[in-house]
């Protein structure tokens, strides 16, 4: 069942992010896009991420996918010349990365000993106060910084959007 | 019966993931579509960190995972930004039609 679960969400992801590279419209990406973030959100629901599960709904699929889509329309740019591709990256390229990412899995068997299966409400330290906690004692100073950070963006993007010279 | 899942699975799916973001990066044109793919970078990272909460059944993990997607969203509103200044100055959003500094 978990299995089932984690093998569906995966491909889904996997196959829209090869979606929002190949499409040529920015429109699509950004759909496709939003669902990589969807999937990836049931993902983090099965490694008992509740929370980020939440955050990555609201803030990614939400919020950024929003103004994604904002700057697309008003932009309005059309489709992007389509380049060759010799035929040789054509066709031994999907084969090699799909070697290299085999490579990475054997590597990663090796290097991480077996500790436990990824169950469906298996890890309960996933919670809104769970992360809520280190997050304002352990790591209070980069929350702070994170703050700062957050200030500096919103200032920036305004001033860089806002039309010169016009008051 | 299906293989039973570990957070190694997870780490698979994010480097694909990543693997397909950096393809975005180097091959796309359009500014808005390589900005997508860096989102996809950084979902990469964000899956990367909870599958190794899990593993270590510890939440702090998450903690940073909150950190990058707050980071990416500051990421983002400046980047779109800078977008919106650029192709009012240049009528653009190909990132190889930008090309004031070459040589």
């Amino acid at each position: 069942m978990d299995a089932i679960l984690f093998l569906v969400f995966a491909f889904i992801a996997v196959a829209c992010g090869i979606n929002v590279v190949l499409q040529r419209h920015p429109i699509n990406s950004a759909l496709s896009l939003i669902g990589v973030m969807g999937s990836l959100a049931v993902l983090y629901l099965l490694l008992g991420g509740e929370f980020i599960a939440a955050a990555q709904i609201i803030v990614y699929a939400g919020a950024v996918m929003v103004l994604f889509l904002f700057v697309i329309m008003l932009l309005n740019a059309g489709r992007e010349r389509t380049q060759t591709v010799p035929w040789v990256v054509r066709l031994l390229g999907p084969p090699a990365l799909i070697l290299f990412v085999s490579a990475l899995g054997v590597i990663a068997y090796r290097l991480l000993p077996y500790r436990d299966l990824v169950r469906f409400g298996g890890f309960t330290r996933g919670g809104a106060a769970d992360v809520g906690r280190p997050l304002l004692t352990t790591y209070v100073l980069p929350f702070e910084v994170t703050t700062v950070a957050i200030l500096v963006a919103i200032v920036g993007a305004v001033l860089l959007a806002r039309k010169e010279g016009g008051e | 019966m299906l293989e039973p899942i570990t957070p190694v699975h997870f780490l698979l799916l994010s480097a694909a993931l990543l693997l397909v973001g950096t393809i975005g990066v180097l091959t796309r044109r359009n500014i808005v579509v390589i900005l997508m793919s860096i989102e996809l970078i950084l979902n990469a990272v964000n899956l990367n960190l909870v599958a190794f909460s899990r593993y270590f059944g510890e939440p702090s993990g998450q903690v940073f995972a909150i950190f990058v997607i707050t980071m990416a969203a500051a990421e983002t509103a400046v980047a779109l930004g800078i977008l919106i200044a650029l192709f009012r100055n240049r009528q653009t959003v190909f990132a190889d039609e930008i090309d004031l500094l070459k040589w």
